[in-house]
């Protein structure tokens, strides 16, 4: 069954004694635009959900008309900043004490009166009826539970990479998460709530309740109290956590006085449950019953959990329920369990918004008409409250006291994100290349890097809003917010999924977006894209003098010298900021000499002697030297040889990375001095498509639907990556089906030293997939 | 028709000797003090071979030099056991020590002439007179009169067998009994199964002298439950079913024998539970098992309501209501979910209720008692019926010593199977409950006693 418990009747006597912990226009955001409602209150807990508009500012570029040129200078475009309104999604879970509260707030800052009905689930919907409506003024629409459990489910494990984990409590990180699948169908839920229900889901619409159990959480809870005169459910699990299960089990070893050997139990497996107190005739500690209580009902779940997986053949299990709910003491049970009774075939699913699932799932419902199910949504770290530590120190009663109120809130992103068809096996592809919660050493420095950085971001943010007064104040603001993140980041390393230097990035541009900088390098972008241009044409021509293969090489440089121009580097955005002239010679000499750190320029070089490929996609990286002055003679050089370039660039700003919007005016402009280009151009043999990231990362597995349409229809048989944070914090193991070019400069001499290399050393990485029906037209003659 | 019926019966009753080829012809046709060297051997003829076959083996083994055919060797070995006389030496015992309880089988012979009366020694007459002249022994040890089998002939005695049981905490001083009635001059192999037959092994050296036969809970199991349903319960089927199992009113306890008793689904509650998906006499294997049994219903009813005693635990659970402590569908849903077709009279949460402090603090210790009965009996029902489905097994076969005078519980079994299942499975029940591991141990006595 779902969650059926109603609220224990010792906390709803002192509903107003507690204070919210935080402002509660900090946790109830954009209720002013919010609109289609949803609850979903269980036995402790309410969630709600609401749909709202955000209004981001954001940078947009357009070129100068040629009549109003002379006005504005230099500048080859324009930045504007413009009010642009997404659609997001906001989570907030609380404790039942707090509902009166929290509806009477949001009731006063409801602004939208076309919101009519809201969408209910869970056992206390109907309990809490009446006090909705009168409160709301909304009418109370339930939903089925089951029916808004799966549809969450659903939705999250589409959306939100990382969502699923693996519990491994006396591993390096007890938790490991789970690439996003491709095709999440078909699965198995187990919902643990006061009993347990077993649903076997196979498509959006199509699941069934194939099996389920008496012997639930309520059993945990209401066997537990009668044993241990214990009242709360944490409580119980803490009595438990204390607990010697030994001591009240029967083992085999109290049977066999050790092994039975010939079936191969243990003697230290749990022949009969309780057994000892049916015998000895002694007291028994409570954390003792209630230890051996845990291990009764979680293996038998587990057991049950099995048996239908075996007989429906599924090897995706996840659990779910107030029995779970990121209780490390369940979770460390029933993974255990799940691997005795499988021996390792099946593993035990978690998720890290399981609790939310109910309210997701209503508000879906709610919302079929604006068809969120045909759009991507990403979740935002700067407004989302992570996974709470679950560090079996911690006393559950302080969790549950810190995790007051915890938010979710998911950005509609523009259309869908897919997988690159090119990809060897999207079902293994792991973009990062590090997992920060796993390597603790490799965590340390970069959180330590990225606290570091943190002045020169401010400083930035503020330097790039001159004619706002108050973008200081906004910038301490958005100062403390992703300082918060970091220190939450330095205690629950699991809080957003697996770290790594991507999502540290990610959080750090959704933090900036959140206090209303959409793009702090905007203007230095356009310094730099303006110094370059000039410097193209020269460029060029010292290329076309060289012979074919010292141009080869040339071209390679330059692109790695280009990427040496990187803002976002700290080692070289001390240099840039200190020498705005550093040229492009100079960093050219800056760079190792070959043989490179990564060195496969020979191959490249013998593949170059072959025939032409039929279309490159490059994933390209900064503005200014790195896309004119590298890139682009190198995209030049390609289409020369009959190969057709598309230039993936981001759909929005992330630090000084090039966007699809700046690289049109750039490309139009670049067209206008380079016939080559220009007929590129002319003849769709050059084309643009935006990555649908806004991220100075890439992950392969969500991009943009157009740009893995371009791949299939184009059939493009070479795929560049371009720098540090696309091809080595990640990619840096990406297998593609067909012939890829890995560049970058390292310019982090941490990184450099783990790679064994130093700064400014050379990844120059050209792989071939393994020999397949195909690999005999790609063999140079 | 009656009279027929008793023939077969009869002849069933003397069934040992029938399954086995050869001891059928030894059963026919030799003197009744010969026995047959492996009545419950597997070397020769199928064990659910029919007493046709044997028959028609038996006309075969007569008139045919077939070299090598199990008539022959039977014959061969006939000869040889003939001239060792191999009988094992009374007292016969078997004995299957679990987790909670020691089972213990005797074998009283009846046919002891007075040759043999004046030979017996005396230490072995007083077990004798002890065990069958009293149904009790010391404060815990129990016989059950009502199960014993009479005038069963074993190896070629006629006796009686008794079926004794005391709690395995009571082990070490029936070790000292044995001791101090010196039993180890008696002989000198005890055949003992269970977990405790290797817990208890050196303390049997050491302190009463005698050397234990171990034996494998499972096989003992098997073999025991084969031959006591062949040999029937005096006269009558040794199995039973519930008729109309979903309703109560109409439900029908029915005796039964398990004809071609293949697969089957063989469910042991102890302590704790093991399912077997068993295919011949030989041939099974240990599907799963839990912790979840008669072990943990008697241990959570002792904490919940002071009881001591199965039989406490049981009377109790007889009188109460689970119903004030379950959580149902209807409790719930105000009635049936029939977004997944559950009752509003299922069991949505097993002691659900008993999340409220009100409830807690209102509830009697019969209807503690009894929900503990009613959510263990389920679970054990539904993990049956999920491992009958997943090795394609239609009879579950419900044994173990939770079931002894427990019809909530072999009611409830056969009703989930039936309920769950939509009338595909079939909840089957023995009456020797939890006593087979004790005999297929004696039957192990007397096969090896007789080995070459």
């Amino acid at each position: 069954m779902a969650e059926f418990v109603r609220v224990d009747s010792s906390t709803s006597g002192h509903t107003m004694d507690k204070s919210i912990t935080l402002p509660p226009d900090e946790i109830f955001r954009n209720l002013e635009n919010a609109k289609r409602f949803a609850i979903d209150i269980g036995g402790s807990l309410t969630k709600l959900a609401y749909y709202s508009t955000v209004q981001h500012k954001v940078a947009k570029v357009r070129s100068f008309d040629h009549t109003t040129k002379e006005a504005t200078g230099d500048n080859l475009y324009e930045i504007s900043v413009q009010e642009e309104v997404t659609a997001r999604l906001h989570f907030i879970k609380f404790e039942n004490a707090y509902i009166e509260t929290c509806l009477d707030f949001v009731k006063d800052h409801l602004v939208n009166t076309e919101t009519k009905v809201i969408k209910a689930t869970g056992g206390g919907a109907h309990k809490f009826k009446e006090l909705i409506e009168r409160k709301l003024g909304l009418k109370v629409d339930k939903e089925d539970e089951m029916t808004c459990l799966i549809k969450g489910c659903n939705f999250v494990l589409r959306n939100i990479p990382h969502e699923a984990f693996v519990y491994a409590k006396h591993a390096d990180s007890e938790f490991r998460f789970q690439t996003t699948q491709p095709d999440i169908f078909p699965y198995l839920l187990v919902n643990i709530g006061s009993g347990v229900s077993i649903v076997k889901v196979e498509s959006e619409d199509k699941f069934e309740r194939i099996g389920g159990s008496s012997i639930g959480g309520g059993t945990f809870w209401g066997l537990g109290a009668l044993l241990t005169k214990t009242k709360r459910f944490d409580e119980l699990l803490q009595l438990a956590s204390k607990g010697q299960h030994t001591s009240v089990d029967m083992l085999v070893k109290d049977i066999y006085g050790g092994s039975y050997g010939s079936l191969g139990l243990t003697g230290d497996l749990i022949a009969s449950s309780f057994g000892k107190s049916a015998t000895a005739d002694k007291e028994f500690s409570k954390e003792d019953m209630a230890k051996s209580l845990l291990h009764m009902i979680s293996n038998d779940i587990g057991q049950l959990a099995c048996l239908y997986a075996k007989l429906h053949n599924l090897s995706r299990v996840y659990f779910g329920g107030f029995f779970i709910r990121g209780h490390p003491v369940t979770m460390h049970t029933i993974t255990y369990s799940i691997n005795f009774f499988t021996k390792g075939e099946v593993q035990a699913l978690f998720l890290r918004h399981e609790g939310y699932l109910g309210a997701i799932g209503a508000f879906l419902k709610g919302a079929e008409e604006d068809n969120p199910n045909q759009y991507s949504w990403g979740e935002n770290y700067a407004g989302s409250s992570g996974l709470m530590s679950v560090s079996p120190d911690m006393n559950p009663m302080q969790r549950a006291r810190s995790g007051t109120f915890d938010m979710l809130e998911m950005d509609r992103l523009e259309g869908k994100l897919v997988n690159l068809p090119l990809l060897q096996d999207a079902s293994s592809y792991i973009p990062d290349t590090v997992d920060l919660t796993e390597d603790a050493h490799a965590r340390e420095y970069w959180l330590y890097c990225f606290e570091e950085a943190l002045d020169g971001v401010v400083k930035r943010a503020v330097a790039s809003q001159p004619d706002m007064p108050e973008a200081a104040e906004r910038a301490e603001k958005f100062r403390q917010k992703y300082r918060h993140k970091l220190q939450t980041l330095r205690h629950q390393p699991f809080a957003y999924g697996s770290l790594t230097v991507r999502s540290l990035l990610d959080t750090r541009e959704h933090c900036l977006n959140e206090f209303n900088f959409p793009d702090p390098y905007s203007k230095i972008k356009q310094r730099e894209n303006d110094m370059a241009l000039k410097y193209y044409q020269k460029a060029v021509k010292c290329l076309d003098e060289l012979s074919w293969e010292e141009r080869q090489f040339a071209l390679v440089r330059g692109v790695l010298a280009g990427n040496v121009f990187d803002w976002g580097a700290k080692a070289v955005s001390d240099v840039l900021e200190s020498d705005p002239e550093f040229g492009f010679e100079q960093a050219k000499r800056q760079l190792e000499e070959r043989p490179w750190l990564v060195d496969s320029y020979d191959q490249w070089f013998e593949r170059l002697k072959g025939p032409p490929h039929k279309c490159a996609m490059f994933f390209v990286d900064n503005s200014g030297v790195d896309i004119i002055l590298g890139v682009m003679p190198f995209v030049r050089e390609l289409l020369s040889r009959g190969t057709e370039v598309v230039l993936a660039s981001n759909s929005g700003p992330a630090l000084n990375d090039v966007t699809n919007g700046e690289l049109q005016i750039l490309t139009e402009s670049i067209a206008a001095m380079d016939p080559v280009i220009q007929a590129g151009l002319r003849e769709d043999r050059l084309t643009l498509v935006q990555s649908g990231s806004s991220s100075p990362c890439l992950d392969l597995s969500r991009l943009d639907k157009v740009l893995a349409m371009v791949v299939r229809e184009r059939k493009t048989d070479l795929v560049i990556i371009e720098g540090m944070g696309r091809a080595i914090h990640t990619n840096y193991y990406a297998m593609l089906r067909c012939e890829s070019l890995k560049m970058a400069v390292i310019k982090n001499s941490w990184l450099a030293d783990r790679l064994g290399g130093k700064l400014f050393s050379v990844v120059f990485k050209y792989e071939v997939p393994a020999p397949s029906q195909h690999s005999a037209a790609l063999t140079p003659s | 028709m009656d009279k027929a019926k008793s023939m077969i019966d009869k002849k069933g009753a003397s069934g040992p000797f029938h399954v086995n080829n050869c001891q059928s012809q030894r059963g026919f046709h030799a003197n009744g003090s010969c026995c047959s060297s492996n009545t419950f051997g597997s070397s020769t003829g199928g064990p659910n071979s029919s007493t046709f076959e044997n028959m028609h083996h038996l006309h075969r083994g007569d008139d045919a030099e077939c070299n090598g055919s199990p008539a022959k060797r039977c014959r061969l070995r006939r000869r040889t056991e003939s001239l060792r006389r191999s009988r094992p030496p009374f007292p016969w015992f078997g004995m299957d020590i679990g987790g909670t309880l020691v089972k213990l089988v005797y074998f009283e012979p009846v046919d002891i002439t007075a040759e043999e009366e004046q030979e017996e020694v005396e230490n072995l007459k007083s077990i004798r007179r002890y065990l069958t002249s009293n149904v009790a022994y010391g404060k815990t040890g129990v016989r059950d009169v009502h199960l014993e089998l009479r005038n069963l002939t074993m190896c070629g005695r006629t006796g009686n067998l008794h079926f004794i049981r005391f709690p395995t905490q009571a082990m070490h001083h029936f070790i000292q009994m044995g001791r101090d009635k010196n039993f180890s001059s008696l002989h000198t192999t005890l055949c003992a199964t269970g977990g405790g037959a290797y817990k208890f092994e050196n303390d049997f050296r050491t302190m009463a002298d005698l050397e234990l036969l171990k034996l494998d809970e499972l096989d003992c199991l098997i073999r025991g439950l084969l031959f006591v349903d062949r040999v029937s319960f005096n006269g009558h089927p040794e199995g039973y079913y519930f008729q109309n199992p979903s309703d109560t009113q109409s439900c029908v306890k029915t005796t039964c024998t398990l004809d071609n008793p293949f697969p089957m689904l063989l469910v042991n509650i102890g302590s704790g539970v093991s399912i077997l998906a068993v295919y011949s006499e030989n041939n099974y294997k240990r599907v799963t098992g839990t912790s979840l049994g008669g072990g943990t219903f008697l241990g959570l009813c002792c904490l919940l309501t002071g009881c001591e005693t199965f039989e406490e635990a049981l009377e109790m659970a007889s009188k109460g209501d689970s119903t004030n402590v379950d959580k149902l569908v209807k409790d719930i849903y105000g009635g049936d979910y029939e977004r997944f077709g559950l009752q509003g009279s299922a069991v949505a949460s097993s002691f659900g209720h008993m999340m409220s402090k009100e409830k807690r603090d209102s509830i009697s210790k019969e209807d503690l008692a009894r929900a503990t009965l009613v959510t263990i009996t389920n679970n054990i029902g539904s993990i049956a019926r999920m491992c009958a489905v997943n090795e394609k097994i239609e009879r579950v076969v419900f044994v173990g010593n939770f079931l002894r005078i427990n019809t909530v519980s072999t009611k409830l079994l056969a009703y989930a199977m039936d309920f769950w299942s939509k009338g595909q499975l079939r909840a089957l029940f023995l009456e020797h409950e939890g006593y087979f591991g004790a005999v297929g141990a004696l039957m192990e006595l007397l096969k090896t006693t007789e080995d070459p």
